[in-house]
């Protein structure tokens, strides 16, 4: 029997029993739709990840001093007094994959502005600090490279310190107090909001020239940090080689000691977060996959009762000339258009429940075509899987017992 | 069997057909069917047969448990004989294989059930089609085909009616329309008319009678005598074995008998 014309005997095998069909069909479209809302999801979270993550810096790098063993007692990240303002300069100057360094040290102090104060983060860097970090003022500006050289009082606040103590009034030009000492401020930065790497609020922080923090404040000539902008992503791995090696140079650690510092990646956390939003995806899509074996389940369940049901119906067709092969082809199409039509449907459920949750989360709206394809495959896949051994039973039929069967 | 050359079937339904009137179109030579039932054996046919030519109008009778239905299975290519030769317009169907079988029940026999076997929800029209689906007839062909089968059993005006709105003679009409429209070299019918009243019986039989008028050979398998007057050749089974082989002499023709009958109105 050529193709549409069995297509059409399913089709209307299938509407006989409307409510059998719909409800065997639910299955697969919750299957079906679990999955693309799924992937949907895993990609939208792992999107908005990586976005945050390059956020945080242009292919960016954090060079932190290490940690150290002083005759048994080990001082935590930061304790290490070797990296200096010297090791900033080399690296801009010998690393060909540097594109930009800012050196930093950091401290915590309370801020006082006429009657409010807030204790937030003191960063001590360079005007470079702004670059690498992509980071733009809403009002004002960066301090200058010469107000590094003369140690000036002057300070970047962050949003959340604006909030704290200025609420309506604009903070650029106002003086406020750090310790004891008054800083005039010259620029607020934007929100950037949470760090994802960090888990901090970044916008929680003032920014100050490196050498007044140094000199005015900590009093400590050594850094915390280096900040360090790649010249491309692909760039960040061999930036950081570059940088692990002339930096052990520059402090002599002979063979075999460990780093004085730290270097971590942005790309390599980016690479570490789309890898769990991986593994959460094809978790979440297994966990899917589940409801659409249960489907599939379900349907091999109603062809075998609509086999049983129509034994007569395909004694007849026997009797007048259909072929086994005819009688399988049958109730094979008859599945597969079952789940094909559920997967159909579920991929519309899908799509529209991603669309949804992605305007409720603020993510980027994902539908990925290779789950709607891959969908669809799985769904066909169901149908003649599951289809077959009802076929199978089916086309088995003794002609003279399924004619006589009442 | 004096069948005359000029009474062919309209239409194209069974087109050549007539040549050679004598040719023998059924031959079945020592059949026996066995059966196991558990432990036991049953012996359904012990040594069956027998020979049909084209154009014969033939009843098969006898008892249940007689072996006509397993004869008539074997006769439609839906069972094989134990043992024997079974051959079908020269055709050794016993050495066939299923799918060849099916070929043959769609080609070379056509059927009609006691209980008429229609598809529910399922126009007459495509009922009739049916077979011509599995001999991949083109679509266009198909429907003209079955538009005639229709007409030739006086259905040409109820095409698209569900078999739940026609009556147990129109219904067995259209499954006769269905078994005639691959054009069979066989009619195989299987109590035809057992469910059908009285009048209804004697209009399908002479609906048969006139298809058989124009060169149709049809093989019936009745119990009521009444019907199996209505053909040429009796053949009686008892105990697995053919009992009687008689013609029928005087044959009574339906449509003269119809004149006799009252019309129900209901």
């Amino acid at each position: 029997m050529d193709l549409l014309s069995t297509l059409r005997i399913a089709f209307r095998a299938l509407a006989r029993n409307k409510m059998r069909s719909v409800l065997t069909m639910l299955g697969i479209i919750i299957g079906v739709g679990a999955v693309i809302a799924m992937v949907g999801i895993g990609q939208g979270a792992d999107q908005t990840v990586q976005r945050q993550i390059a956020n945080l810096g242009s292919n960016m790098l954090f060079v932190s001093s290490g940690s150290r063993n002083l005759g048994g007692l080990r001082l935590g990240w930061g304790a290490t007094k070797t990296l200096v303002r010297e090791d900033v300069a080399a690296i801009v100057r010998e690393c060909p994959a540097v594109a930009a360094a800012a050196p930093g040290t950091q401290t915590s102090a309370q801020v006082v502005y006429e009657n409010d104060n807030w204790g937030t983060r003191i960063t001590g860097s360079t005007p470079e600090y702004f670059d690498i970090r992509t980071w733009d003022f809403q009002s004002g500006a960066s301090f200058i490279q010469d107000d590094v050289t003369t140690a000036a009082n002057v300070a970047v606040i962050g949003d959340t310190v604006r909030k704290n103590l200025f609420a309506t009034t604009d903070p650029v030009g106002k003086t406020i107090r750090i310790g004891n000492l008054p800083f005039k401020i010259v620029g607020v930065l934007v929100a950037k909001g949470q760090s994802p790497a960090m888990s901090e609020d970044q916008d929680d922080t003032i920014i100050v020239p490196l050498t007044t923090l140094q000199k005015k404040i900590t009093g400590q000539p050594w850094l915390r940090f280096v900040m360090v902008s790649a010249r491309s992503r692909s760039g960040s791995y061999a930036a950081q080689q570059q940088i692990e090696s002339l930096l052990r140079d520059r402090h002599r650690i002979r063979a075999g000691e460990p780093d004085d510092f730290t270097v971590r990646n942005l790309a390599d956390m980016a690479d570490l977060a789309s890898e769990a939003s991986k593994v959460m995806t094809g978790l979440l899509a297994s966990i899917a996959g589940v409801s659409l074996l249960v489907g599939g389940i379900g349907i091999m369940n109603i062809m075998l009762v609509s086999v049983t049901e129509r034994t007569r119906e395909i004694g007849v067709r026997m009797a007048i000339g259909a072929t086994e092969g005819d009688v399988q082809q049958q109730f094979l199409i008859e599945a597969v258009v079952m789940s094909l039509i559920g997967g159909a449907v579920g991929i519309a459920v899908g799509v529209a429940a991603s669309l949804l949750i992605a305007a409720t989360a603020g993510w980027p709206i994902l539908v990925s075509g290779t789950a709607v394809a891959g969908a669809t495959a799985i769904a066909m896949a169901i149908g003649v899987f599951f289809g077959y051994y009802p076929a199978q039973k089916a086309a088995r039929l003794d002609p003279i017992e399924a004619l006589r069967y009442e | 069997m004096n069948i005359q050359e000029t009474n062919s079937l309209p239409g194209s339904a069974l087109h050549g057909t007539q040549s050679n009137q004598d040719e023998v179109i059924i031959r079945v030579e020592d059949i026996h069917k066995t059966y196991q039932l558990g432990e036991t054996h049953v012996h359904a046919l012990r040594g069956v047969s027998l020979e049909i030519k084209r154009g014969e109008f033939v009843a098969i009778m006898g008892a249940s448990g007689s072996g006509k239905s397993t004869f008539m299975n074997i006769l439609g290519c839906l069972d094989k004989p134990s043992s024997g030769q079974y051959l079908l317009e020269g055709i050794d169907v016993s050495s066939l294989d299923k799918k060849q079988l099916a070929g043959i029940r769609n080609r070379k026999i056509g059927f009609v059930f006691q209980g008429f076997n229609l598809l529910a929800r399922t126009t007459a029209l495509e009922n009739t089609e049916l077979p011509t689906l599995y001999a991949r007839v083109d679509k266009g062909e198909r429907h003209q085909r079955a538009i005639d089968a229709l007409k030739m059993v006086g259905l040409g005006d109820r095409i698209d009616h569900f078999p739940s709105q026609l009556s147990g003679g129109q219904q067995q009409r259209v499954a006769i329309a269905r078994a005639l429209v691959n054009r069979p070299s066989i009619l195989l019918a299987d109590e035809p008319t057992g469910n059908l009243d009285s009048r209804t019986s004697v209009e399908v039989m002479e609906i048969f009678q006139s298809l058989n008028e124009k060169g149709l050979t049809i093989i019936l398998v009745t119990h009521e005598h009444d019907i199996a007057q209505f053909t040429k050749r009796n053949i009686v089974f008892r105990d697995g074995k053919i009992r009687r082989d008689d013609a029928i002499a005087r044959r009574v023709h339906a449509a003269e008998v119809l004149k006799t009958m009252p019309v129900l109105e209901d």
